[in-house]
């Protein structure tokens, strides 16, 4: 089984879903039946090709495949997996069902292709993300990691919110700043490597041990663009704004997903190809990442909008996954990469139940609700729900990842450690303060006669997130299994080993 | 490594978890006691309105479920030798990654089990009660949902074998407390009441966190096992830290100095929960976190005094404020929070105090539970007014609730032969002793347990004579009576409890042998004062108490809106001005910096440092739009600059 190309057909599904959307003629009145039909085909596929990936045999890439795509140039058209990655795209493909079946009505079919351009658009993102985390040659990942912007660009400026343009510009500014910032670092990587028509592939760059002012200025190069995507303080500022002008939708796959590149970057090129230098930056991205997680937190509390304070709070708990990347111990980068799909699924019943919120008030301000638990009581059960996810209630998924990032981090950084722990303080404040604006109080008996609550639709769409998070959070052993391995062959290229407990080193020197 | 010194004579077995052998029998069925009310929470939230006309009794039927399991695994415990005493069930694999391991399981020891009958024979009564308490409320369903998940973590927390575990039930209960307290929360001041208990208690929380990270970095384990089976190899300052931290989470959920705060404002929720989990059972949980800890905490001196500390300053707070409070909840949840701190200053005196810790709690849990169901009932009869002021001559109205309350009052006083004599005296007694760390503390600890029984005389027996007794000062349209039997058969178990129990566990020493595989066996330890001086000593400051309560509430007539009252009267109504202090201090100076941060974050981030850098592309590409009109275009030009660089950096290299 193992000559079946399976990560090339995962790639190439949604693709040709995209582009026979948009081959139908104008006005195809089922293309949302066609897009839901193509992601979940590419949902079962997935879960096929995950299969055929072999959890115990230590952390190398699986399923793969290399084609010569331009020889001149050292560029391979390579893909492979390896838990990590595994999860991130296992963690795509489920949501973009769950986001086509929650943009059923954003979009009405009017006859014109304005539809079929909103799932194709989709479709073609969630081949960008599949290529983007199973590319093995760095410049193939560069390639996705700037295509990927195109339908995101265009699911904001084209079907967003009112202040949609300026929105989808700064996004993509800000992307742009860091892509091209890779750009020269992965030219650059190229000259240090062994050249040749595969010069580009990841196996002939990691290892090189280039070190010196080279060494950290390659680091630089994909470490910013990196936080940029992420996003890290202080080049956030582009999420809240994304995030709020774009359809609920897309949002959860622009914060959900497509963030995650930046930290699923940081491990695989950052620390793998430069670990000298990875250790050179680490105490400025780790003071960086606290910041962020109190900085996100404390911003989240004061908003009045409530897609931007979903944005913030993820500021919040890329704070937390970049810490225990870069505390590099076995538990902090398995917690961080485990909060890497966690924090989908959150995200995901955040801005959805918020989106349900807002196709019925019309306004995403807390401030105009109030009372929603006697409305909506259902909706305002899973906004609380979600939300004791986000805060981290142990029982749900979040829980377990951003317990082992703190004590993971705790082993070789107990002060950032505590300091970030706080921002356990100020979720609860975040989540508890909105849901109380927005669900207690008295009934508005004006509003309430004329809402509904959750429809069947709706049901369909948050019911899968809330099974990962109870899944994920009683029994996350099968996910650990998958990630464990990868962490530990990252932190070997690393080289940095975990701390003992300290009684047993004391029983040892004594 | 030294041998590390203690200042008590030590006479422990090993802690439980580290002799634990797997269950075998009924207790291989331990599971059963969390997975009952866990699916009655299920099935009633699940649902939905399909099981409103069942959903209530089922749920009380699957606490008391709970309650025969919890029965008979203890019977199967006391035919086995004591030091047989300690079973584990292991359940699943549920994390696992580098140095952290932790496999989810039970542990079934004297102290856990001890919780499990208190928990689910006082919170099954309480279902009963709320059968007829809640039975007009639309949404009776949801609220024994709730008690089902509450009873489900609390367990949860008891039985956990490890400390991450134990977390689990230790946040569960509280979303279960945040879930009740604003249970009515279409009224703003009760949602604002629950948010405040949970983030509090997450101050406490995020303590435990970081004691669990000191643990898995010195232990490289958060199971009991392994933590207190290796305790005695880490340095004492480790252990001070890790007891620290497990206290300030015990004052989170305990409600103890300085993270009480939350308490008093969560008798916003109705009635039974605040009996169920404000009183006798949720709130104990901080001393049931330092007792099973004791293998640190016995190692530990200071931080064992730090225990004792917040404890005598909590029980002398709790009482201060419990002396002004005319809300008869809010002087119920002082007197909680003093009677807490009794326990924790048990606790905190280590060997010799565990077990009376613990003997308290336990009679405790029935007088407090029975006296808030009396409370209930007292509202039940009273259209919901809480305000004593307008309460008085109910002694007649509603005799089984005069009754029973007054089975808990003199319990709480230590009247003899009531339960509260046989284990709050025991306190008081133990706190005298001197266990060589100099005579001082013994005299400190031993009069401010003297005292605060002087003084919880005096606001119970308030709180007694203000609602039974006096002229009735009754609002013109209450028509007090008598509740139903729902309601009043509880009341009347409990009040049972509340006379006979302290007796009973007390004879021949029952309730301390049974605890001591697990707390240890300790040599008598005189007082500095002799025994009978003491109980002769509190007798007197009891009476005195009492005595000047029903000078002033009993005789006297109780003025029904409060006299202004002196500094002191208004410092306790206002619980010692706790909540100026968070406000000034807390609250106002955080709200400033969320709005000056909103500010910096698009002034400064956006607005400066980075906004001008993306600005300055954004001049540079509207240039380029001018030529190329349209963004996309751009895009394709900067792949198109970029591929071109590409090539002819290709090109140099070759």
């Amino acid at each position: 089984m193992s000559d079946v190309p399976w990560l090339s057909i995962l790639l190439a599904v949604p693709a040709l879903g995209a582009l026979a959307l948009v081959l139908m003629p104008r006005g195809f009145a089922r293309a949302r039946e066609f897009a839901l039909g193509v992601s979940l085909l590419t949902l079962v596929l997935a879960v096929l090709a995950a299969l055929q990936f072999t959890v115990g045999s230590g952390g190398e890439l699986q399923l793969t495949e290399v084609y010569s795509w331009i020889p001149q140039f050292g560029v391979s058209f390579a893909l492979g997996v390896d838990g990590i990655a595994l999860s991130m795209i296992l963690l795509s493909v489920i949501l973009v069902p769950v986001c086509l079946v929650a943009a059923w009505n954003d979009v009405p079919a009017d006859g014109t292709r304005r539809l079929q351009g909103y799932v194709a658009w989709m479709l073609l993102l969630e081949a960008m993300m599949i290529g983007v985390f199973a590319a093995t040659d760095v410049f193939l990942f560069y390639v996705f990691f700037e295509a990927m912007l195109v339908p995101v660009y265009f699911l904001i400026g084209q079907y967003g919110g009112p202040d949609r343009a300026r929105a989808a510009t700064k996004f993509l500014l800000y992307s742009l700043l860091g892509g091209l910032i890779m750009l020269v670092a992965v030219i650059a990587l190229y000259a240090e490597g062994p050249g040749g028509t595969d010069g580009f592939l990841l196996a002939n760059l990691t290892g090189l041990e280039i070190g010196g002012v080279t060494e950290k200025l390659l680091f630089l190069g994909f470490f910013i663009a990196f936080a940029i995507k992420a996003p890290m303080f202080p080049v956030h500022t582009w999420l809240p704004h994304a995030a709020t002008e774009a359809r609920p939708a897309t949002a959860v796959l622009l914060v959900g997903v497509l963030d995650k590149v930046g930290t699923f970057g940081m491990l695989r090129f950052c620390l793998q190809m430069f670990p000298e230098a990875s250790r050179w930056a680490t105490p400025v991205v780790l003071v960086l990442a606290v910041v962020s997680i109190i900085y996100g937190a404390l911003l989240a509390i004061g908003q009045k909008d409530m897609m931007r304070l979903i944005a913030f709070t993820s500021i919040s708990h890329f704070g937390f996954i970049v810490m225990g990347i870069f505390a590099m111990t076995t538990v902090s980068q398995t917690g961080s990469t485990l909060y890497m799909v966690n924090h989908g699924f959150t995200t995901a019943a955040l801005f959805l139940v918020a989106g349900m919120l807002v196709a019925r008030r019309g306004s995403r301000l807390i401030a105009d609700y109030g009372g929603w638990q006697r409305v909506t009581p259902l909706i305002a059960g899973t906004l609380l729900l979600s939300g004791l996810s986000a805060l981290s209630l142990p029982g749900l998924n979040a829980f377990v990842s951003e317990f082992m990032v703190i004590v993971g981090t705790f082993q070789r950084y107990p002060v950032f450690a505590i300091v970030g722990a706080t921002g356990v303080i100020l979720a609860a404040l975040y989540i508890l303060l909105w849901y109380q604006k927005i669900a207690t109080g008295p009934k508005p008996e004006e509003v309430a006669a004329r809402t509904h609550d959750m429809s069947v639709r709706e049901k369909f769409v948050i019911a899968p997130l809330i099974a990962a998070f109870l899944v994920l959070g009683f029994y996350p052993k099968p996910v650990l299994d998958l990630l464990e391995p990868a962490v530990t062959t990252t932190l070997q290229h690393v080289g940095v080993t975990d701390p003992a407990p300290t009684i047993s080193a004391e029983g040892s020197e004594g | 490594m030294s041998v590390l010194e203690t200042s008590v004579g030590l006479a422990l077995a090993d802690p439980s978890a580290v002799r634990a052998v797997e269950a075998t029998g009924t207790s291989a069925l331990a599971w059963l006691l969390i997975a009952l009310p866990l699916l009655g929470a299920a099935l009633l939230l699940i649902g939905g309105r399909a099981t409103d006309s069942f959903g209530p009794l089922l749920a009380t039927l699957l606490s008391w479920g709970s309650f025969v399991v919890g029965a008979l695994i203890v019977l199967q415990l006391s035919g086995l030798a004591e030091d047989e005493r300690a079973m584990s069930v292991p359940l699943w694999d549920w994390v696992t990654a580098g140095d952290l391991s932790v496999h989810a399981g039970l542990l079934i020891d004297p102290l856990s089990m001890a919780f499990v009958l208190l928990i689910t024979f006082v919170g099954s009564l309480i279902h009963v009660y709320s059968l007829g308490y809640m039975e007009h409320d639309p949404d009776k369903r949801r609220f024994f949902a709730y008690l089902n998940l509450f009873v489900a973590a609390m367990l949860i927390l008891v039985l956990a074998d490890s400390y991450l575990l134990l977390f689990v039930g230790w946040e569960g209960v509280g979303l279960a407390s945040y879930l009740l307290i604003g249970f009515w929360n279409h009224n703003p001041a009760y949602a604002s009441a629950a948010n405040k208990a949970f983030v509090v208690n997450r101050i406490g929380d995020f303590a435990l966190i970081i004691a669990m990270a000191y643990m898995l970095a010195t232990f490289g384990g958060l199971d009991f096992a392994t933590v207190h089976g290796s305790a005695g190899s880490a340095s004492t300052t480790i252990l001070t830290i890790i007891g620290l931290l497990l206290l300030l989470g015990a004052c989170g959920k305990s409600a103890q100095f300085p993270l009480q705060s939350w308490l008093g404002d969560a008798m916003a929720g109705p009635t039974p929960v605040s009996a169920l989990i404000h009183a006798a059972t949720m709130v104990t949980a901080g001393v049931y976190l330092v007792v099973r800890s004791q293998a640190i905490f016995d190692l530990t001196p200071e931080a064992r005094l730090a225990v004792a500390v917040v404890g005598a300053i909590t029980l002398l707070y709790g009482a201060i404020v419990g002396c002004a409070k005319d809300d008869i909840k809010k002087a119920l949840a002082a007197s909680t929070m003093s009677q807490i701190g009794y326990m924790m200053l048990a606790a905190g005196l280590g060997p010799i105090g565990y077990a009376f810790a613990i003997f308290h709690l336990i009679t405790h849990g029935f007088f407090k539970a029975g006296m808030f169901l009396g409370a209930g009932s007292v509202m039940h009869g009273m259209a919901d007014r809480v305000d004593m002021r307008r309460f008085g001559g109910l002694s007649g109205m509603m005799k089984i609730t005069w009754l029973t309350f007054m089975a808990g009052w003199l319990a709480i006083l230590g009247v003899p032969p009531f339960a509260g004599f046989w284990s709050k005296d025991k306190i008081i007694e133990s706190a005298f002793v001197d266990q060589g760390n100099g005579a001082w503390q013994a005299w400190v600890f031993g009069l401010v347990a003297l005292i605060g029984a002087g003084i919880t005389a005096f606001y119970m027996s308030r709180l007694f004579f203000m609602t039974f007794h006096g002229k009735a000062r009754w609002e013109d349209d209450v028509d007090p009576h008598e509740s139903p039997l729902t309601m009043t058969v509880p009341m009347i178990v409990l009040a049972v409890g509340s006379v006979a129990l302290g007796f009973i566990l007390s004879w021949r020493g029952t309730f301390a042998s049974w605890l001591e595989p697990v707390t240890g066996h300790v040599e008598h330890h005189e007082p500095v004062l002799s025994v009978p001086v003491i109980m002769g000593l509190t007798l007197v400051l009891v009476i005195i108490g009492g005595a000047i309560a029903w000078l002033r509430y009993g005789r006297d007539e109780v003025p029904v809106v409060a006299p202004v009252g002196s500094f002191a009267t208004r410092a306790a109504r206002q619980d010692l001005f706790q909540d100026e202090f968070n406000e000034n201090f807390l609250r106002r100076p955080g709200a400033s910096l969320v709005a000056g941060l909103e500010v910096a974050d698009d002034d400064v981030i956006d607005g400066g440092l980075v906004g001008g850098t993306s600005r300055g592309l954004a001049g540079v590409a509207d240039v380029v739009r001018r030529a190329q009109n349209g963004f996309v275009r751009t895009y394709a030009l900067t792949m198109l600059a970029g591929i071109v660089a590409i090539l002819g950096a290709v090109w140099v290299i070759q």
